[in-house]
């Protein structure tokens, strides 16, 4: 048996994990989004009520790390009576709702930032101008804010994304057997960490490759075409 | 233990960062290649598979160092080591990129006045790129910190006792999970808002107004 033999091997059954990987980055990825836009809503807001308490959510999250973050989810919070007798409890109970939720909150604090960032990039003689053609609120935004913002937003979500679907590898601490853990469990089967490691590696790079180049892809359309504005 | 190894994998990924960020910028084009790959491996791979990586991987390796510097158990140097070599790879990879952003950034004409003034390479390194080159980088810096500092928690894993891990037993042997997580989340978030604030504080020291894209 060569010593590339484990390597060969652990393909099939980590290829086979990596749907889950991607499920759970991509569902992660979209309950974040719409998260985010809410939390960046309340951070804009005049209200100082609202406000505050989104400030505080994007620095709790940012400050600690996923891992905790996910521990005192699957940990913790099943320990309070409130949860367990609540209709949340299946979910709660579930470890892969609570690597979802997890993950979730986490890409939720980081992505309000970027839409933020990509909101606040927008040229001030831009909004200006709508004005002065009377624009309403909501015309100035999907005409005008929008499209902008998105097309600043872009580079910085995508790698988001691979962020995410690095992060993903998390879940395994709570017994998921996404790429990782699968590479886990082979491992301790043939004794063979270093060759299967490297193969689990290998699948992230090809995940992550052509995902940061589907975004350039995507970029180099969307500034071809002139943003969306023009298009619709 | 949190800190020593967030500590040494910082510093230990700015030598990484640094040696690497001058092979991509001066190197002939292999080396460029190579420290390409590295970042591109490093920054596309989840960090908790280099940690499993090199703890399940270099045990031989690990053990056969802990011994020059008279480390203790088995166990302990295993974890450590791993831990703080790991850290150094990913930061390495964070911080490679960093300083090659911020030497970027440096202006050409001032390495043609250096060397107008009859400057050897080294005095320019010196004088020249390394000052200006930790200006520019600093709040990126803070940004490679903060990720270090939160990837200890992953090293936690290889059951190096730091406090992640600390947590677990405390959690796991009282059944408070849920109080003992919130504690060592309020404790992360501690080492955040300090280094935050002795970085703000850097920064203006260097008189780097920070946070690029700041409207001015």
């Amino acid at each position: 048996m060569s010593w590339w033999d484990p390597f060969i091997e652990a393909f099939p059954s980590l290829i086979k994990a990596v749907p889950l990987t991607v499920m759970l980055a991509v569902t992660a990825v979209t309950i974040g989004i719409v998260i985010a836009v809410f939390i960046t809503l309340a951070r804009m807001s005049g209200s100082a009520f609202l406000r505050w308490p989104a400030y505080t959510y994007v620095y709790v999250i940012r400050g600690t790390p996923l891992f905790l973050q996910l521990f005192f989810i699957y940990y913790g919070l099943a320990q309070l009576d409130i949860i367990r007798h609540s209709m949340l409890w299946p979910l709660f109970r579930d470890e892969y709702w609570c690597a979802l939720l997890a993950l979730s909150l986490n890409t939720s604090a980081y992505g309000s930032e970027i839409i933020r960032g990509g909101i606040q990039g927008v040229a001030k003689g831009q909004i200006e101008a709508a004005l002065a053609f009377a624009l309403s609120p909501v015309q100035r935004f999907t005409r005008i804010i929008f499209p902008q913002a998105l097309r600043q937003m872009l580079p910085a979500y995508g790698n988001e994304v691979v962020l995410m679907i690095k992060a993903t590898s998390i879940a395994s601490t709570v017994t998921i057997m996404e790429v990782t853990g699968t590479a886990r469990a082979i491992a301790s089967e043939t004794y063979a960490p270093v060759q299967v490691f490297i193969a689990a590696g290998l699948i992230y790079l090809a995940l992550t490759g052509s995902l940061t180049y589907g975004v350039h892809c995507l970029e180099k359309a969307l500034h071809k075409r002139g943003g969306l504005a023009v298009a619709r | 233990m949190t800190l020593l190894v967030a500590a040494l994998g910082f510093l230990g990924g700015n030598i990484i960062g640094a040696v690497v960020a001058i092979a991509r910028v001066l190197g002939p084009a292999p080396v460029k290649w190579l420290g390409a790959t590295y970042t591109t491996v490093v920054r596309g791979v989840p960090e908790l598979l280099i940690i499993y990586l090199l703890f399940f991987g270099g045990g031989e390796f690990f053990r056969f160092i802990a011994k020059i510097f008279f480390l203790g158990g088995d166990g302990f140097a295993d974890a450590f080591i791993a831990g703080v070599l790991a850290l150094s790879v990913v930061s390495g990879a964070y911080s490679a990129e960093v300083f090659r952003g911020a030497a970027g950034a440096v202006p050409r004409g001032m390495f043609d006045a250096a060397r107008t003034f009859g400057m050897r390479p080294f005095q320019m390194l010196r004088l020249i790129a390394i000052p200006q080159v930790l200006r520019y980088g600093l709040p990126a810096m803070a940004n490679v910190w903060q990720l270090t500092l939160k990837d200890t928690a992953l090293i936690s894993v290889t059951g190096l006792v730091e406090l992640m891990r600390t947590t677990d037993i405390a959690a796991g042997s009282t059944q408070r999970q849920f109080f003992f997580y919130t504690i060592s989340i309020m404790i992360f978030l501690g080492f955040t808002a300090l280094s935050d604030f002795l970085f703000r504080r850097a920064e203006n020291f260097c008189g780097c107004h920070g946070h690029a894209g700041g409207k001015g």
